[in-house]
């Protein structure tokens, strides 16, 4: 045969799949989710367990988990995990963590867990320094339940109960947790990554290393928030699940480290960075097709 | 050293805490609530003396889940509040018992009314945890350590239902260290979460359904009810029940906590003077010691729940008996050792009038 054999895709399979490869993280006990398609849950908290491995703490590691669909990863991350009721994951943490001084303890939760249910145990946790990090997947819905509105979905944002839209006069407004822990004193790094790009994927690790690292120095709280792609939730085609993120989420919930070294950055400052890069990322395209 | 050596005249709530520290416990986690807070004042300072940690919570639902945590770590931890503090913990504890982590729960309760909140709870789904009620601080220091043990022996929390006579009362008591002698070698726990097994594809999980790891899907219902086997075996063999003149009793009193005491004290009196008058009070209210307050009753003709509720414990009573015996409620709604001073003082006077009047009824309708 000569060349790459081209699999069509508009007609049924002639043979079973077959993994060519497998690139695994040591921390994942299978290379399988059980989530929806699209879902960019899995992207994170793959970040986050390499991460943990590329810190060292790949054998000492305490997961306090959630209740949402990340949970079904209770079962597959190879770290001990303590499974939390619904919100109560930072309080859990904030106990094992007391008398496991020299762990890696963090928290797992969804926007429902922790900016609904669960909205003062993160702020206390993080107010009181405690020496943990709590990461927060937000998509902006309960997508375990079918697709309904917490209290991170943005204005205008289809939900099963906001059919036609959030609206603000009639819903209320959206929390920004990350922008609110940033500026509590505890709060040693807080930062807000996405998982909808490459380089969006590469930033969400770059934080959890750098929240990992606040940890196990002892500054204080530490705080990563990933925005992760919900097509289901959000009642889009699959394809269109990073747009809608980038378009709709992040145009409120705009990422970027959020606070590192007592500095806080408002939401004006990361949208000009953005903007900034963006437009240094087009020169350079444009200067690569220019070659 | 003679024992008198080491007794101290301690409040109740000191004893209680000196108690827990003894038991080995380095985690209290509390929210302050009248009468709970003198707990959460005395661990609050002699925790970090002991090389432990007390965290004062900004709320009941963050104690519990602190005190959660921390117990999952493999060291005894406990927490506490009132009946209404420990209204807001109820999810947490109903998870944390399928989870078989071995929590201690303190209430010091604003009275006898949680006597359901207590023995039945308020949480999701099919648990129990034990309750121990002592009568008075001696009893309470050895409780409290009997609750340690308990709990990591059945892999379950452990309530002690206290109350403000309790908590806010002194006596001279003596707190072994490391708990009371014949309480028998407890299990390992290899189930505790310390981060050690990370990254080596045998990891821990410590969750209420029964999940374990690098297994797909759940079977909760398989986990649940060897859970329930468990619950059964811990109703068989660890009621605790104090019973006095109960072989002749025409009248059973049954009565449990603080007010007991009294009870007992009068029904000796009532016995001095020749009424053929019984005492059983039960120590664990969950297991409820069925087995002897039946045993007691088969011989009365009628038995007496003396309790400062509405009514509570009395549904216990009459299982156990199982109508071979009537039985009245003979106690009241008081907010006696609420701590507030405003409720009617349940004395031997009181507790007198009522027994002869349940006596008396009994002979009137025979």
């Amino acid at each position: 045969m000569n060349g790459p054999t081209i699999v069509p895709t508009d007609v049924p399979p002639d043979r079973p799949a077959r993994q060519l490869g497998l690139d695994k993280p040591r921390l994942l006990l299978s290379e399988q989710h059980h989530l929806c398609p699209g879902c960019g849950e899995p992207l994170a908290v793959r970040m986050m367990l390499e991460a943990i491995e590329e810190v060292g703490m790949a054998e000492n590691a305490v997961g306090v988990v959630g209740i949402g669909c990340y949970t079904t990863f209770s079962g597959t991350m190879d770290v001990d995990v303590i499974q939390a009721l619904h919100g109560r994951a930072p309080s859990v943490a904030t106990g094992a963590k007391r008398m496991l001084p020299d762990s890696l303890v963090f928290t797992l939760q969804g926007d429902g867990d922790m900016v609904n249910e669960g909205l003062q145990e993160v702020v206390h946790t993080a107010a009181r320094g405690e020496s943990l990090t709590c990461v927060l997947i937000n998509n902006g819905v309960f997508g375990e339940t079918g697709g309904h509105m917490t209290a991170t979905t943005v204005a205008g944002q289809r939900t099963k109960n906001t059919l036609e839209g959030r609206d603000p006069d009639y819903h209320g407004h959206p929390i920004l947790i990350g922008d609110i822990l940033a500026g509590l004193e505890g709060t040693a790094y807080a930062a807000r990554g996405s998982v909808h790009n490459a380089a969006g994927v590469a930033g969400a690790k770059r934080m959890f290393r750098k929240a990992f690292e606040t940890q196990m120095r002892g500054q204080g709280f530490s705080f990563v928030e990933v925005l992760t792609m919900c097509p289901t939730g959000w009642f889009i085609p699959t394809a269109e699940g990073p747009d809608y993120l980038d378009r709709v989420m992040g145009e409120v919930h705009v990422t970027g480290d959020l606070k590192v070294d007592g500095r806080v950055t408002t939401t004006e400052e990361r949208r000009a960075e953005t903007e900034r890069q963006t437009a240094e990322f087009e020169r350079m395209t444009r200067a690569g097709n220019d070659d | 050293m003679s024992h008198t050596d080491t007794m101290r005249f301690m409040e109740g709530s000191e004893a209680i805490a000196e108690a827990t520290i003894a038991a080995g416990c380095r985690f209290f986690a509390g929210y302050p609530m009248t009468p709970f807070t003198e707990l959460l004042e005395h661990l609050a300072r002699r925790l970090p003396e002991e090389g432990g940690v007390c965290v004062n919570a900004e709320s009941e639902l963050e104690a519990v889940g602190m005190a959660w945590g921390a117990v999952a770590t493999g060291n005894r931890a406990a927490t506490g509040s009132t009946g209404q503090g420990l209204a807001l913990m109820q999810e947490s504890f109903s998870e944390i018992t399928r989870a078989e982590l071995p929590l201690v729960i303190f209430n010091m309760a604003r009275g006898q009314s949680d006597y359901f909140q207590a023995t039945r709870g308020g949480g999701h789904g099919d648990y129990r945890h034990m309750v121990l009620a002592p009568m008075d601080i001696a009893e309470a220091v050895e409780l409290t350590q009997l609750a340690f043990h308990l709990a990591d022996k059945w892999l379950n929390p452990v309530l002690v239902y206290g109350d403000y006579l309790l908590a806010h009362t002194s006596e001279a008591v003596e707190i072994p260290q490391g708990g009371p002698d014949g309480m028998g070698a407890l299990p390992d726990k290899p189930w505790k979460i310390d981060g050690r097994l990370a990254g080596s594809g045998r990891s821990r999980n410590a969750n209420s359904l029964g999940f374990e790891k690098g297994k797909p899907g759940i079977d909760p219902e398989a986990f649940w009810k060897r859970l329930a086997v468990k619950h059964e075996e811990i109703d068989a063999q660890e009621a605790r029940v104090e019973t006095l003149f109960t072989e002749d009793a025409r009248l059973i009193v049954v009565a449990f906590g603080s007010i007991a005491k009294f009870v007992r004290y009068v029904v000796k009196q009532l016995r001095a003077e020749g009424m053929p008058v019984g005492f059983v009070r039960p120590i664990t209210l969950w297991p409820f010691p069925s087995e002897a307050v039946a045993k007691a009753a088969s011989g009365a003709s009628r038995v007496a729940v003396l309790e400062q509720n509405a009514g509570q414990m009395i549904d216990d009573v009459r299982l156990a008996v199982l109508g071979t015996a009537p039985v009245d409620g003979i106690g009241e709604i008081s907010t006696d050792s609420s701590g507030f001073g405003v409720g009617a003082i349940h004395d031997a006077e009181f507790i007198g009038r009522r027994i002869r009047e349940a006596f008396t009824g009994r002979e009137q309708r025979t």
